[in-house]
């Protein structure tokens, strides 16, 4: 094991890590040490290929393949120099006042999370596309909604120089999404914070992580790690982790903070979601341009938010439910398929939480409860409404069955698509949004941390990621993860003084 | 991990996905190869899971119709997996939902398939789009 000392150490180089450690920035220039943890690799510009598999076993935890604990639903979120906000697609919301109130957090203003939100937002080049950078898959579903009387709203989005590859999900392959890794980390490397990919944070001790760095795999992407393989004992000051919802709650599990933190590992939310697919009669403009510009936002009314989207073929293909002739119609049908995202405003609940097993790896347990289905069957039926209205001949809807619902029956959606025919198991499920295990709040009863991130009880521990969020965002939650993150960095510069001058074990 | 349940894991195959009934032994290790690093990638658990469930789907359909899955015909194979992933026990809907997932991961990415399905999507984005020629 080798010792190393720093001021403090991020665990985690996402929207939360990459945010904290920008902030660090005027403490690196004070004298002070500086380090982020990366599990992941940190891959140059030529190796995003945009091929699915190639690019998924690189970016993602598990190939995108992790799975929830009774194996219904997927969660997708990035294991690479920059986090989730490699594998993204760049939009960029601000908080919506009312699920702040309702949050409850003292001292959390949502007037505060919005300046902190518009100044990212600046940072990260954030703008709408022009009228003649959007794709048909795009101005198909913003018109169809129009049609079917959806308020539709366009995403701001946070690129810079972007081609419409249409393969942000496979990190963008020219460098355009304005990610952490494009953005807050480069600008923390140039003024000192140091970055160690290939590091996985096997526990947290007092005042001291446990790490090791591994060798980088024969054939794969990535630099090599800056430090040589093997096991590390980093002491700091103060230790931030920003490993997302899973990384951080599991690491603070894993470390044995749960007999002290009742709520540790409670709370887990993540915007259940599926891919709706139609057909229509002509080629149109899908898998190039940017593939999510427009929204429709049901979260207020009816639990749902609906997204445009373009997939892959294989990702596209695991989410068509069913299999044989109908299924093989529909891919072969890629040119003229029109993609609709829906996802769920699910709702803290008891039983919906992370744990470890005995090897220490994340489990994440979750039940889809009544009111989840129920908007996800009203989102399906306002999507195939969508589609219609925009001029689609046939709709593959999961909860329907049989799933096709051919142009003929655009007027029995509501008999056609049923939440009877919501299967888990069956019903392919995924989600990106993963939210909550170390919950802001009051006290331990009833959170992790206190709303700027600080562990109840542990001054030296904070957590700067959307594992703060007391409950689901309803929206992505990029954003909001970079402005707590601001929050947390402010708290570690104003208020940490004396703990970063107290000594160190072994580093007096 | 195919090896050993080869038959029926391509009856399944041609069942889930009909036009792969087309591919040549070229085809199959290109499917079965990705399907397996797939699998190396995975705790051993899952691959256990996985091999459990291949043996559980070839015997079952003994039980109603007196023959393994892999020697039925494409009609009560594909009744056997409607019936499965259709049904009450969510261990046997898991198991079709995940060998499916390999199935048409194996398939969907063969540079052939997506070039068949019309897939366009290029690095260089607007710049290298060309409409399908019909």
């Amino acid at each position: 094991m080798t010792d190393r000392y720093y001021d403090v150490v991020i665990i985690g180089s996402g929207a939360g890590g990459g945010t904290v450690a920008q902030a660090m920035i005027p403490l690196v220039q004070d004298g002070r040490r500086v380090l982020v943890l990366e599990q992941g690799p940190r891959l140059g510009v030529d190796e995003f290929t945009g091929r699915e598999l190639d690019m998924a076993e690189s970016l993602y935890e598990d190939g995108g393949g992790f799975l929830t604990a009774d194996g219904t639903m997927t969660l997708a979120f990035g294991r690479v120099y920059g986090g989730s906000t490699v594998v993204y697609t760049g939009t960029s919301l601000i908080a919506p006042e009312r699920v702040i109130r309702r949050w409850n957090v003292p001292g959390l203003d949502a007037g505060d999370l919005e300046r902190r939100s518009r100044s990212f937002m600046r940072q990260n080049h954030v703008h709408y596309l022009a009228e003649d950078r959007l794709n048909d898959n795009n101005r198909l579903f913003r018109d169809g909604a129009r049609a079917a009387g959806f308020r539709c709203e366009q995403f701001p989005l946070n690129l810079d120089g972007c081609v419409g590859s249409s393969l942000c999900n496979l990190g963008c392959p020219n460098a355009a999404k304005q990610g952490t890794h494009r953005v807050q980390l480069p600008n923390a490397e140039r003024h000192g914070v140091e970055v160690v990919t290939r590091a996985e944070a096997l526990r947290v001790e007092e005042r001291a992580v446990i790490a090791r760095v591994h060798a980088k795999a024969p054939g794969s992407k990535g630099a090599e790690s800056e430090w040589a393989p093997g096991d590390y004992r980093i002491r700091a000051g103060i230790i931030v982790a920003a490993g997302g919802a899973i990384g951080s709650t599991s690491l603070l599990l894993r470390s044995g903070f749960g007999s002290g933190l009742p709520c540790l590992g409670e709370g887990f939310t993540c915007h259940p979601a599926f891919i709706l697919v139609a057909e229509h009669s002509q080629d149109i403009t899908n898998d190039v341009g940017h593939p999510k510009s427009f929204f429709v936002d049901r979260a207020e009314a009816e639990g749902y938010v609906l997204e445009t989207c373009m997939y892959f073929p294989f990702t596209t293909a695991k989410n068509l439910t069913g299999a044989g002739a109908d299924h093989s119609a529909m891919m072969r049908a890629f040119p003229r398929l029109q993609m609709i995202l829906v996802l769920a405003c699910d709702s803290a609940v008891k039983g919906n939480r992370i744990t470890i097993d005995r090897t220490g790896r994340p489990v994440v347990h979750y039940r889809f409860t009544n009111d989840v289905v129920r908007s996800m069957v009203a989102a399906t039926r306002a999507a195939a409404r969508i589609f219609f209205a925009a001029g689609a001949v046939r709709v593959h809807a999961p909860t329907a069955r049989p799933h096709i619902i051919e142009r003929g029956e655009a007027d029995r959606i509501d008999q056609r698509i049923s939440e009877r025919f919501f299967l888990p198991g069956t019903t392919t499920v995924s989600a990106a949004h993963l939210m909550g295990g170390c919950a802001m709040g009051r006290t331990l009863a009833d959170s992790v941390t206190d709303g700027f991130g600080r562990v109840h009880d542990t001054p030296w521990l904070r957590v700067a990621d959307s594992a703060l969020f007391p409950d689901a965002l309803e929206i992505n939650p990029y954003l909001t993860i970079m402005s707590l993150a601001d929050r947390v960095g402010e708290g570690v510069l104003s208020g940490a003084g004396e703990l970063l001058d107290s000594p160190l074990v072994g580093h007096g | 991990m195919l090896a050993a349940h080869r038959s029926t894991f391509r009856a399944f195959a041609q069942t889930v996905v009909p036009e792969m009934t087309e591919l040549d032994e070229a085809g199959w290790a290109g499917v079965e190869r990705t399907v397996e690093h797939a699998l190396a990638q995975r705790p051993p658990r899952v691959r256990r899971q996985v091999g459990l469930f291949l043996a559980i789907l070839n015997n079952l359909p003994r039980l109603r119709y007196g023959r393994s899955f892999s020697a039925l015909d494409a009609a009560r194979r594909a009744a056997v997996i409607d019936a499965l992933q259709h049904g009450p026990v969510l261990l046997l809907r898991r198991g079709v939902w995940g060998l499916r997932t390999l199935v048409l991961m194996g398939f969907y990415t063969l540079d052939e398939t997506m070039t068949a399905i019309g897939y366009r999507a290029h690095v260089h984005g607007w710049g290298m789009h060309r409409p399908i020629q019909s």
